[in-house]
């Protein structure tokens, strides 16, 4: 069992759950509240990492990431050195890779709040934003953990994107499943084995979290 | 932290509580598109609008609340403009966000906030004063509406006229210009209807705010009107005290149908609204007589339609009498039906139906030619969709 490898994953899946939380909160209200005819694009642009190939999407954020785009040569000015191959490359891939699992979740449960409380809060003197904070996001609770907690675990265990912009670097970039694909290559299958184990337990007790949690529904449900 | 509510922005006596609307928007409902078109005004007090469903009643409060714009035409309280938009080539342009107005509105399905309580729903629009004096608003809103009792309580665990009596109390806690209620009481039963009723009046005896009313229900008309406005594919057919405008009939040809002898072309001359009547110049005679006070503008186009059988004839000018219309005529010509006869009568060239007895008709000697008075009650007039 490689403990540095699973800290990575760990330090990686909670900033990037972290970020997106933040971030994947008002996109996923611009989605839900939104009139603009070509939503469905962004909509579809949010849902892509779900069905591309994690090498694809890698790819281009190599791409991107490197010496030669824009975003590379203004990351490399600042630091002195390229995003590529490093943890915080890492973190803009998984954000990416990341992205639907928070925002449709948090989307779903936004778009669930009972229209008639957002016009009633508006009678009442509440201003839109005013309405999200005190309406919007503390019925939409368990949507809320289902995203984070989502993102959290499926940060955890990405192989190609990681692999793809991080490479394997040990301590830097080798997170949890890229070391259990190096100990199948090195046919060190005991320890591949432990390491696996753990990823599985802890990827079932979060999903049990979220099933649990949503079957309880102390989302409280709007009534009449 | 000592922070107050603003002021209306129109804080002037008088007239200040008046709601003005005028209002144009094509709606769509499930039998298709209408083009909604209303002007009133609402006084302090109940305002009524009753209608089918489908009229556009629900549609008229969410443009007065500010959740809807309409495509044309101005909506003021108190002379405070909140929309205002005359069409493309004018350049007012004024549309205040539902937010800043200051109106209450109840919605249909209450829409209190499932995840607060009581006292918290009252004390939801109250967010930028201090902890203390919130709480002491919602307290004395929520004694006032009597359920001080609930205040721990979450909306599910309470019953319908209790969420009723909250969903009223978070929207009065705010002092609104005005209030709008939609089908309020359509869920509940008669008693808790008019307790709930008589409380809202007694908060109102305080604060003079117009307070709309939207039903389909005939009996909740009488059992709060003050002012009716009826609606019907998105205009306003009739408008009145409910006792004249309930069972007035709205259209001509079910005029005709059930009863009115005598419909007449007119025009609204003036306005007394300290009597509560208005003077309307009928028929081609262009006689004068009054009639209910309806909420419309002089110079108005009507239709005042009379039953005969609510019409007396006198051969004398009758004094200490209370009916107000009391016009000199001629009789002539009178046609026996079935055990009533029906008398014609000239009054300067409009013509009356009325309707006696066999009895009544021997009693005054009644016969072409002769000078008689035609008397009817200010009430027995009908004011009718032009």
């Amino acid at each position: 069992m490689n403990w540095e490898a699973f800290w990575l994953s760990v330090r990686l899946a909670t900033i990037v759950s972290a970020i997106l939380f933040v971030i994947g909160i008002p996109i996923a209200y611009w989605l839900t509240s939104s009139r603009w005819r070509w939503k469905f694009l962004v909509e579809a642009a949010v849902a892509l990492p779900i069905v591309l190939p994690p090498t694809v999407l890698g790819f281009y954020v190599l791409v991107a990431l490197g010496s030669r785009s824009p975003l590379g040569r203004w990351w490399q000015s600042l630091t002195g050195h390229t995003l590529a191959f490093t943890f915080e490359g890492l973190v803009i891939g998984s954000l990416l890779y990341s992205l639907p699992f928070a925002v449709q979740p948090f989307a779903a449960s936004f778009g669930a709040v009972d229209e008639a409380l957002l016009r009633a809060s508006a009678s009442l003197g509440q201003s839109p934003l005013r309405t999200f904070c005190r309406v919007v996001l503390p019925l939409s609770k368990a949507g809320l953990v289902t995203g984070f907690t989502l993102s959290f675990a499926h940060t955890l265990g990405e192989f190609g994107v990681v692999l793809m912009v991080g490479g394997n670097i040990p301590g830097v970039t080798r997170t949890i499943s890229i070391d259990i694909y190096d100990q199948v290559e090195a046919a060190n299958y005991a320890s591949a084995n432990a390491t696996a184990l753990v990823l599985l337990v802890i990827s079932f007790v979060l999903l049990s979290i979220v099933y649990g949690l949503n079957r309880r529904s102390w989302v409280v449900s709007t009534w009449r | 932290m000592e922070v107050t509510v603003p002021p209306p922005a129109s804080a002037g006596a008088g007239l200040s509580s008046e709601l003005e609307v005028r209002i144009r928007k094509r709606f769509a409902n499930p039998e298709g598109s209408f083009l909604l078109n209303v002007h009133f005004r609402a006084l302090a007090g109940f305002t009524i609008l009753f209608g089918a469903s489908g009229a556009g009643k629900t549609t008229v409060l969410e443009c007065i609340a500010g959740l809807i714009a309409p495509e044309e035409g101005r909506i003021a309280i108190g002379g405070d403009t909140v929309f205002e938009f005359e069409g493309e080539k004018s350049a007012i342009m004024r549309n205040v966000p539902a937010w800043k107005r200051n109106i209450g509105y109840v919605l249909q399905d209450l829409a209190l906030f499932p995840h607060l309580t009581a006292e918290q729903n009252v004390e939801y629009g109250l967010y930028q004063l201090s902890q203390s004096e919130r709480q002491k608003r919602s307290r004395a809103m929520l004694s006032a509406l009597r359920i001080d009792h609930l205040r721990e309580r979450r909306p599910a665990e309470i019953s319908g006229g209790e969420r009723q009596r909250v969903a009223l109390a978070r929207a009065l806690v705010l002092k609104p210009r005005a209030l709008l209620l939609d089908e309020p009481l359509v869920a509940l039963d008669r008693p808790t209807r008019s307790l709930i009723v008589s409380d809202l009046r007694r908060w109102n005896q305080d604060h003079r705010i117009p307070i709309v009313l939207v039903t389909h229900s005939g009996e909740e008309v009488f059992a709060l009107g003050e002012e009716v406005i009826v609606l019907e594919a998105g205009k306003i057919v009739a408008q009145g005290r409910p006792r004249d405008v309930m069972h007035a009939p709205r259209l001509e040809t079910v005029a005709q149908l059930t009863g009115f002898e005598n419909i007449f072309e007119g025009e609204v001359v003036a306005l007394n609204e300290d009597r509560g009547t208005m003077t309307c110049r009928i028929g081609p005679g262009k006689i004068d007589i009054e009639t209910p006070l309806v909420r419309i503008v002089e110079g108005a186009r009507v239709r005042v339609g009379i039953r005969s059988g609510d019409i007396l004839l006198a051969t004398e000018k009758p004094r200490g009498l209370s009916a107000r219309n009391v016009l000199p005529g001629t009789v002539r010509e009178l046609e026996q039906g079935h055990g009533m006869v029906s008398a014609y009568v000239d009054c300067k060239g409009t013509k009356f139906e009325t309707s006696v007895t066999i009895a009544a008709r021997g009693d005054l000697a009644l016969k072409a030619g002769k000078k008689v008075f035609v008397v009817f009650k200010t009430h027995s007039c009908h004011l009718l969709e032009r």
